[in-house]
């Protein structure tokens, strides 16, 4: 771009009131059902452990720090808000930014804007109505919702791709993506299951989702990431995906309150780190310590809003929605 | 030996793949939310020409390939290979059959191609986007018809065939477009 240009947005001025107004719909939505408004650090001296996040790191030098201290931008606003309902603070939410290294594409901008929310004494299934109740009020008039599917990631392989993802091994997943899709993969392990898994999801699944709100729950016990775990053979993560019109857009648990298993899967994480030669990070201490004190029954989700404007609006990426796009920022 | 990550892949970009010489021509990042990075790029094969899908788990490593394009005046045709020369430095390259392909019947002595090279070797060769080529065999002309319609087929110098009003006469020289094969107009004097 000519550098006497490159100062301008690369969001048009209606798409900035889009964002405004559906930023307003939210706020009242929520106000509406009782549910607080939070505001919780984006600087940590933690960084999530999730070996396929990457934080960025930052210094703080000043009082109380002569040698400095290293500090992460928050991934996603999750231990703080977590933190907050264990103090007793109800059903809350937030809008914020969250800052991702290495994440930039179409649909990808290192730093944007998440909604997040918790509610106490909801299960995941409770949650998954709920999101669908804020994204009508909220694409009411905009880009009124045509349909809503529920599907259990099982029954979603098993219908689009016809695997099963609870028992097909990665060399038939591999096999898979190769003969019926022409899918070629450069340097996933071949036991790497979970990407084997991801890979089918992206390139062979979501392109066939379709247009409307779809719901996908029930995933992999090894893809649980911060849900909880539901009995049952196999068992299944209590957690689910909401795509519009074929983009992921929310990614929701009902959340793990058992501290003994969450210390466990830092652990898992950190070791999957150390094995692939990704950065080690310290894990959230006050976090566990919450969890430790009891966090109460609950269901989270996260939501992303450059994602839900650029559909909302028609366009192909989220720069288009975003006032100054991390290339020019 | 050279090679690039996947943080560096952008169109254009070329890598070798199974030990041919390809062109990224798109690369999109994709993620889960919760889950592993690719990129998922549309490759050319430079070689072949077919267009292909890769998927890289990001932050892999792909060889270089040493692919480059050069303008070269296009000399002549020994019966087994193509003859150009750098006009500044006067190097000759030799061109096979497989690398001139299709652009042989535009390729007239003198004219500027760009011929792409690989590990120093021309690989592909394009000819310039407009041609003039003089008509060595056509019906012959009809005077007066300057309507164009239905036009008739007219051999050229090099062995092409176009269509071309019906008009024109042998001797005369045309413009011809070689992306399409499409005769433009009679050359201006």
């Amino acid at each position: 771009m000519q550098a006497d240009t490159d100062w301008r947005p690369t969001a048009s001025l209606d798409s900035l009131r889009l964002r405004a107004g559906i930023l307003a719909r939210i706020r009242a939505f929520f106000s509406r059902l009782d549910v607080l408004e939070v505001d919780t650090p984006v600087l940590s001296p933690a960084a999530s452990t999730d070996p396929a996040l990457a934080s960025f790191k930052t210094h703080y030098h000043g009082p109380g720090a002569v040698e400095g201290k290293t500090r992460y931008l928050h991934t996603s606003p999750e231990f703080p808000m977590k933190r907050l309902l264990a103090a007793g603070s109800g059903s809350i939410y937030q809008i914020c930014k969250v800052f991702r290294d290495g994440e930039s594409g179409v649909r990808h901008n290192p730093e944007f804007t998440l909604l997040e929310w918790y509610r106490t004494g909801f299960d995941y299934l409770d949650l998954m109505d709920e999101v669908e109740r804020l994204l009508a009020d909220v694409l009411l008039d905009i880009m009124p919702i045509e349909s809503v599917h529920h599907w259990c990631y099982r029954d979603l392989f098993d219908e689009i791709a016809g695997i099963d993802p609870f028992t097909a091994t990665p060399a038939e997943l591999q096999a898979l993506l190769h003969s019926d899709h022409e899918v070629t993969a450069v340097g996933l392990a071949d036991d790497d299951r979970d990407a084997w898994l991801d890979l089918v999801m992206t390139h062979v699944i979501e392109p066939r989702l379709g247009d409307g709100l779809v719901f996908v729950r029930d995933y992999p016990a090894s893809q649980a990431a911060l849900a909880r775990l539901r009995s049952g053979n196999p068992p299944v993560a209590a957690r689910f995906e909401v795509y519009l019109n074929g983009v992921e857009l929310a990614n929701g648990f009902h959340e793990l309150t058992d501290v003994v298993e969450q210390r466990l899967r830092f652990e898992k994480e950190l070791e999957r780190r150390r094995q692939t030669g990704v950065e080690a990070v310290k894990p959230d201490e006050r976090f566990l310590s919450a969890l430790n004190a009891g966090l109460p029954d609950c269901a989270g989700v996260a939501l992303g809003l450059d994602r839900l404007l650029m559909l909302a609006s028609g366009s192909k990426c989220v720069q288009d929605v975003i006032a100054f796009s991390f290339d020019t920022a | 030996m050279a090679s690039y990550s996947t943080n560096e892949f952008k169109g254009g970009l070329k890598i070798m793949i199974d030990g041919d010489p390809c062109a990224i021509i798109e690369n999109e990042f994709v993620k889960p939310g919760k889950g592993q990075a690719f990129n998922r790029v549309k490759i050319r094969n430079l070689k072949t020409g077919r267009v292909i899908e890769r998927t890289y788990k990001s932050g892999e490593s792909v060889e270089a390939a040493d692919v480059m394009d050069v303008d070269l005046q296009y000399l002549y045709n020994d019966g087994e290979f193509w003859h150009f020369m750098d006009t500044n430095t006067f190097e000759q390259q030799a061109a096979s059959a497989e690398a001139v392909g299709d652009a042989t019947k535009w390729l007239k002595e003198q004219d500027m191609c760009e011929v792409t090279l690989w590990n120093g070797t021309p690989l592909a060769v394009t000819p310039p986007n407009f041609v003039m080529l003089a008509v060595t065999d056509t019906d012959p002309g009809l005077r007066g018809d300057t309507s164009g319609s239905g036009g008739k087929p007219a051999t050229l110098e090099t062995g092409a065939v176009v269509r071309v009003p019906l008009f024109i006469d042998i001797g005369e020289i045309l413009k011809i477009d070689t992306r399409t094969g499409e005769y433009v107009g009679r050359a201006k004097e």
